[in-house]
């Protein structure tokens, strides 16, 4: 199966009509085509990171300069992220836009990727940080332009999981 | 040196730029030497203060972006170097204030700059394009002037003392400050 890169194309262009001109990123398998469609971009500054929690301070960082940002990661990476949301991106209101790909759901053939799977929406309700998930293209506009206005209402971190259905064809 | 008379010997420079401090002792002297609307005190959040500096930098190139670090909080995010030498704006000056213990929770903790390990030497590996050791004032404000003259992403190692301010005291809410930094951003050209 692989990963969609019509789907990606989607998320990416909603990414843009919502203003996001920072994009940091860590990767894994279902995000390459995303990560590479704002490395391709002369308009999106994209942030490697060696860490998926340095995202939190560079979002920080672009929110007080004014400009809009969104974090790209899997759900491992925002777990090792907790202690920066908790601590920066809450404790200083600052709002996050994070797409999260939600592996270890339904269909996960990899064992590795089971445990974090399980947890990560308890995670996420422990932090009281609103999430959706998105499976299905028609949605992902509407639903990142809700979760950024509400990130950028409430001054809070917000979170969409990127789902196999919409991630894999 | 102390890290008191370090931060002095740069504030007239600091004026003119968006200042992001660490937590605890390196936030209460750079507000004991007079708060401004610039500077950013980073309370808590232990690492993130240079990849917010990076955010800032990378956000806006027009403005000079200046990182006052630590020791401790360096090493909780090495990878971030990496990060900053990758993008390597050239609006960014990360300062590290390397004591060899984590001060703010006591003076007995040693982090591993006290057995050797070298964060200039590090930062320089990362590819960090201009790095130094500082340890006087005067070489320490030289090499802060060269690289804001410079225009170049630098890592600068200060070695003060492990030596505590006479209070943490911090006269505005963290909120308060984070918001009164956000409008100075907006107002600067
Ligand atoms: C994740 C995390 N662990 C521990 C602490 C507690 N803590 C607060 S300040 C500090 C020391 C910071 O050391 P350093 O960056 O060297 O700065 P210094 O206090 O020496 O000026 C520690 C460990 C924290 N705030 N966050």
């Amino acid at each position: 199966m692989p990963v969609s890169t019509t789907n990606s194309k989607i998320i990416y262009d909603a990414l843009k009509a919502c203003g996001v001109r920072v994009v940091s990123a860590l990767p894994e398998t279902w995000l390459v085509h995303l990560v590479g469609l704002a490395d391709d971009d002369p308009e999106m500054t994209l942030v490697r990171l060696a860490k998926e929690e340095e995202g939190i301070g560079i979002s920080a960082g672009a929110h007080l300069a004014g400009v809009k940002s969104a974090l790209l990661m899997q759900n491992h990476g925002f777990l090792a992220s907790v202690n920066g949301i908790v601590s920066l991106a809450q404790l200083y209101r600052i709002p996050l836009l994070m797409l999260i790909s939600y592996r270890g759901t339904f269909g996960e053939e990899h064992p590795w990727q089971t445990e974090g799977g399980l947890v990560t929406e308890a995670v996420l309700s422990a932090l009281r940080i609103p999430y959706e998930r998105l499976d299905d293209p028609a949605e992902v506009l509407p639903k990142i332009r809700k979760a950024q206005t509400l990130a950028g209402a409430s001054l809070r971190p917000v979170a969409l999981l990127l789902g196999r259905d919409l991630m894999m064809e | 040196m102390l890290r008191l008379n370090a931060i002095k010997a740069i504030y007239p420079d600091l004026k003119e730029c968006a200042v992001v401090t660490i937590m605890g002792a390196t936030a209460a002297e750079l507000y004991a030497c007079g708060h401004r609307p610039n500077f950013f005190y980073l309370e808590h959040a232990m690492g993130l203060a240079s990849s917010m500096g990076l955010g800032i930098a990378l956000s806006r190139p027009d403005l000079q972006v200046v990182v006052l670090d630590g020791d401790g909080s360096t090493l909780m995010n090495l990878g971030g170097l990496t990060t900053m030498a990758r993008y390597r704006p050239s609006n960014l000056i990360h300062v590290v204030f390397d004591n060899e213990v984590l001060l703010s929770v006591g003076v007995s903790f040693k982090t591993a700059t006290a057995e050797g390990a070298d964060l200039a030497g590090i930062a320089a590996a990362a590819g960090i394009p201009r790095t130094a050791t500082c340890t006087d004032i005067d070489s320490f404000r030289d090499a802060f002037r060269d690289a804001l003259a410079a225009r170049e992403l630098a890592t600068l190692v200060a070695k003060v003392e492990p030596v505590l301010p006479p209070s943490f005291f911090i006269g505005c809410h963290m909120l308060e400050n984070r918001f009164e930094f956000q409008r100075a951003l907006e107002r600067e050209p």
